[in-house]
């Protein structure tokens, strides 16, 4: 009321320029990966994830070459020595360090879980995306079959073909991805289905749009997500059967080192009080498990359409 | 009131969707036999594929086991037959002589194993669903506070920390050192204990951190702000509606997850010296005793494939929208 | 007579991460028993979540009652309880949603759903609850209750499911029945039903209702009166046919220009409001509908007008009423509208 008083006639003059505030776009457009990558910096425990996996791999690099010893050479005059200053993480039954034999470890495991989630990628692309493409009888006879084999007990397969073959990288990873691709088929195939019923790509196609910009524009922005979050998830799984299969003696032969034969091995020699054997790789996989699996977590928020504000 | 623009297809849906539920059943069951002979013909092949005769007499098998061996497998007909011979002796329910060990059959060693495994497998089981459903109820219920992020740490760590190094550090600590449990061997309830938690760890985990996702999605649905609008209790409208709903994606894992509990089985078996199926399983790979192996694989997986078969339908049976969509598949 | 339901100087904002979105900022209406109000506006001018306020609703956080009043039966709901709110809640004053596909528990059968709001405020046995709940799918028009009780939601159509809302807001014969955009989901001959159904329940039960739509028609259809909210705030409020007939504030005669209509000569090509509306996280200083309005003054773009009294019975939000004012264009264009 008090202002009432102040008010002028002037101010009750007609104001014509008010419209053209109105018309500014308010909210600059961001595409979808800078927004997505923009809300992921946000989630502390993802992006802790991705420094661990990043730190993980930096190593794998140049870790084993950070001192003078080899994964392989054995020294029977230093078994079993507890982390000092000359081997730092201390040396295994073989007099080898551990040290170098843990990143050398980080390579083939990293490695086998890349390859593994790499190779589920591609198949499961191919598969899942004619599967949707051709639809009809061929997605029907496609889908039964992946079906069938998605039912076989995962683990159980790997064990199997693994007995049948040599022991390995390249094995394990066959193994691994014969039964595995099935879950990223699947999931391509739904995905893609979705996009060739939704209503943007229909209006897009009916405007007249090109095959290739709605690939571009649309179904790999919308598709990629989900498949981006699958493949995170795979390599952490990957690397966590590789140490299963270790643990049965099937994982890659000696003196080829992985994270998992790391620790099974270091389980022998438990019983003799060398308990810091085991903790190193015990570490290592746990921390790869939870980096992929925060990370992995938060790619999904992060991507989640939905939740675009 | 005019009511005729609203007929009520439904009564006609309702009987069509028992039916389809049926056929639905009957298909999932097909589909479990189909998969169950994929297993056992990838088991032909891989004792076909192994180098070189497996029971052959350089192998170390006694004579008797290894005209024993070629009886059961009938290495002398043609493979075909052989192949036939394989799937029929199976669906009698034998899986052959030990190659290991003279005069033990497989079946010996499945029902020497299988109730302890049976009985250690369900404890884990019944342990990580009631305290997996419990710490995800409990996070989403405390979003953002404190016993959200203990509860998903422990879930972390759940998914983090592989069984055998849980198993290992359990042993360490809490038995040698600590001596408050006993380990090894499979004498009492107390026995059973670290083993229980080794092996529900990760499945308990999985499902605190599904549920709490369930229940927040849940807690976000018009029907919850409906029921508190009727005047319910907190207490009433979490449990009566929220966890009801929250649950049924669990069901859907169930399968998963006791598959997992399988694979993890071997090793905390073997770990802890619990004479199951899983070490019995274990010892045969590195014995390389490939009847075992091919055996217990067939037993495991009619198991496994089952289960799954049956958590499917149930889950069909359990929710009520489905009965409709699932008609036309 | 006191009114049933007053809301005076609402304000409601939500914590979020992006910052607070101030939803509503001052809204002030009143009901009296056995009207019908309608609440108008563009979405998300705050209308579901005035709506809510009333019965305490939000989900606190984000949501905050930063200040005003909301006296229900000269009771102050935002002092009361959580346990008193829950003895309103379904027995003085009900609510139904938008959607009622979603509104409803899928795995759980009607007629429990019904029961239970029974029960939690009345002392009846579960038999006498269930006669009741009958009576109700009855009284809402569901055919053969005997058997749709036992049903699930997902067994009803849309507009059933509607209708099973209504029975359960209903069922404790509240005083004040909350409808917000309960038909805005449903086909154009099932909305009708509804609105003939919650106008023939109203008669015999007498309940007051605040009726939530975008719809202008059946505001002029099933309300009394009608307050028009834009950006958070009451702008105008007043019996339905003067208001609609003498709109006093721009943006309420923008919306009734805007919409098409069937019946009148109608001599005026629609006319739609350019712009949209204004960032909740920032809300202007001015008036929130001076970006859009063309008789916008220079006032308007740094003082905010205040709720007053501008006819018998019919207030607006606006400079215009101003005195000191320039009314030239608001006359001119003025809508002679017969309603
Ligand atoms: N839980 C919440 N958290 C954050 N913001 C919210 C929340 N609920 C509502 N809002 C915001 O409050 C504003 C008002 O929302 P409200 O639902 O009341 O709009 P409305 O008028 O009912 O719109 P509609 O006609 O679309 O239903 C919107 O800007 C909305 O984004
Ligand atoms: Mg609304």
């Amino acid at each position: 009321m008090e202002r009432e008083t102040a008010f002028k006639k002037e101010m009750f003059v007609r104001d014509e320029t008010n419209r053209q505030e109105a018309e500014k776009i308010s909210r600059p457009s961001v595409s979808y990966w800078s927004d997505a990558w923009g809300r992921l910096k946000e989630n502390r425990l993802a992006m802790t994830g991705l420094l661990i996996i990043v730190l993980l791999l930096i190593m794998a690099i140049i870790g084993p070459h950070l001192n003078e010893y080899s994964y392989y050479e054995q020294d029977f005059a230093k078994k079993n020595l507890p982390p000092n200053a000359e081997h730092w993480f201390g040396t295994d039954a073989a007099g080898r360090d551990l040290f170098t034999r843990a990143w050398h470890g980080a390579r083939i495991s990293l490695f086998i879980g890349f390859m593994a989630a790499l190779i589920d990628f591609v198949i499961g692309v191919l598969y899942g995306g004619i599967s949707a493409l051709r639809g009809g009888r061929t997605d029907h006879v496609m889908m039964r079959i992946a079906e069938i084999l998605y039912a076989i007990p995962y683990m159980l397969m790997v064990i199997l073909i693994m007995i049948a073959m040599k022991r390995g990288i390249w094995p394990i990873i066959v193994a691994m991805t014969i039964t595995g691709w099935i879950p990223m088929a699947r999931l391509v195939r739904g995905q893609v289905l979705q996009l060739k019923e939704s209503e943007f790509v229909q209006a897009a196609l009916a405007m007249g749009a090109k095959m290739g910009w709605i690939l571009r524009k649309h179904m790999i922005p919308n598709t990629f997500g989900p498949i981006l979050v699958n493949i995170t998830l795979t390599v952490p799984t990957a690397i966590f059967a590789e140490a299963t299969l270790s643990f049965l003696g099937l994982g890659v032969p000696a003196p080829q080192a992985s994270w998992g034969t790391l620790a099974s091995d270091a389980l022998g020699s438990i019983l003799v009080g060398n308990f810091y054997q085991l903790f190193v790789p015990a570490i290592l996989i746990s921390l790869t498990m939870f980096a992929f699996n925060v990370f992995g977590d938060g790619l999904r928020d992060a991507l989640d359409p939905r939740l675009r504000k | 009131m005019d009511l005729s623009s609203e007929p009520s297809s439904s009564e006609k849906k309702q009987t069509l969707g028992v039916i389809s539920m049926w056929k639905y059943t009957f298909k999932r069951f097909l589909w479990a036999i189909a998969t169950l002979w994929v297993i056992i013909t990838v088991t032909f092949i891989i004792m076909k594929a192994i180098p070189g005769d497996p029971f052959a007499k350089d192998g170390g098998l006694p004579e008797t086991v290894q005209k024993n061996l070629h009886r059961h497998y009938n290495l002398d007909k043609p493979e075909i037959v052989q192949y036939g011979l394989y799937l029929k002796s199976i669906l009698q329910f034998d899986f052959g002589p030990s190659m290991k060990h003279r005069s033990i059959t497989v079946n010996d060693y499945i029902k020497k194993g299988f109730p302890i495994s049976l009985h250690l497998g369900l404890q884990a089981l019944i342990f990580a669903i009631s305290f997996g459903l419990i710490l995800g109820v409990v996070a989403a219920l405390y979003r953002n506070k404190w016993p959200d992020y203990a509860s998903m740490v422990i879930a972390i760590i759940g998914v983090s920390v592989p069984s055998f190094v849980l198993a290992t550090f359990l042993i360490n600590y809490v038995a040698v050192q600590w001596n408050l449990l006993p380990v090894a061997t499979w004498q009492s309830w107390s026995h059973t204990i670290l083993p229980t938690i080794s092996l529900a760890m990760m499945p308990l985990a999985y499902i605190a951190r599904l549920m709490r996702s369930s229940m927040l999605e849940v807690m976000n649905q018009d029907y919850i702000l409906t029921a508190k609008a009727k005047g319910l209790k907190q207490s009433t409208i979490i449990i009566k509606h929220a966890i009801r709903n929250a649950i049924l994606p669990v069901v859907t894992v169930l399968g998963i997850l006791t598959t997992n509990l399988v694979t993890g089985s071997f090793i905390v078996e073997y770990i802890f010296g619990i004479p199951g199926m899983g070490e019995m399983f274990v010892t045969s790979i590195f014995n390389r005793d490939y009847s075992v192996i091919l055996g217990s694989t067939v037993f495991y997986s009619a198991i496994l494939i089952f289960l799954i078969f049956i958590v499917d339908v149930a889950y069909t049976w359990i929710d009520p929208r489905i009965k409709i969509t699932e008609e036309g598949s | 007579m006191e009114p049933l339901l007053e809301v005076e100087d609402l304000h409601v904002s939500f914590k979020t991460y992006a910052g607070t979105v101030k939803a509503v900022q001052g809204v002030n209406f009143a009901i009296r028993e056995g009207e019908t109000l309608g609440i108008v506006g563009e979405s998300g001018c705050g209308k579901s979540a005035t709506a809510k306020a009333i019965m305490k609703l939000l989900p606190s956080p984000p949501a905050q009652y930063e200040r005003g009043l909301i006296r229900f039966q000269g009771k102050d709901v935002l002092k009361a309880s959580e346990k008193e709110m829950q003895s309103i809640r379904g027995k003085q004053i009900s609510m139904i949603f938008q959607d009622p596909m979603t509104s409803l528990n899928p795995t759980s059968k009607i007629g429990k759903q019904i029961m239970e709001a029974i029960v939690k405020h009345e002392n009846i046995s579960m038999k006498e609850a269930r006669q009741r709940a009958l009576r109700m799918l009855e009284l809402v028009g569901i055919p053969q209750p005997e058997k749709r009780i036992d049903q699930y939601p997902h067994e009803y159509s849309g507009g059933m499911r509607q209708r099973a809302m209504i029975a359960i807001a209903l069922a404790c014969r509240p005083k004040l029945l909350i409808a917000d955009e309960p038909t805005t989901a449903l086909d154009v001959t099932i909305q009708a039903q509804m609105l003939e159904l919650m106008k023939s329940i109203q008669e015999k039960m007498g309940t007051a209702i605040i009726l939530i739509t975008h719809d202008l028609g059946v505001v002029a259809e099933m309300c009394d009166r009608v307050a028009v909210m834009y950006a958070g705030q009451v702008v105008e409020t007043g019996r339905v046919k003067p208001l609609f007939k003498h709109p006093q504030h721009p943006y309420t005669r923008g919306l009734l220009k805007s919409v098409p209509r069937l019946d009148a000569n109608r001599k005026a090509p629609l006319q739609p409001i350019v712009g949209s509306p204004p960032d909740l996280f920032e809300p202007p200083q001015g008036c929130a509908f001076y970006p859009r309005c063309s008789y916008a003054m220079r006032i308007c773009k740094d003082y905010a007008p205040k709720l007053e009294k501008t006819r018998e019975g019919q207030y607006a939000s606006c400079w215009l009423h101003h005195p000191l004012a320039d009314k030239t264009k608001w006359l001119k264009e003025g809508m002679a509208v017969d309603r």
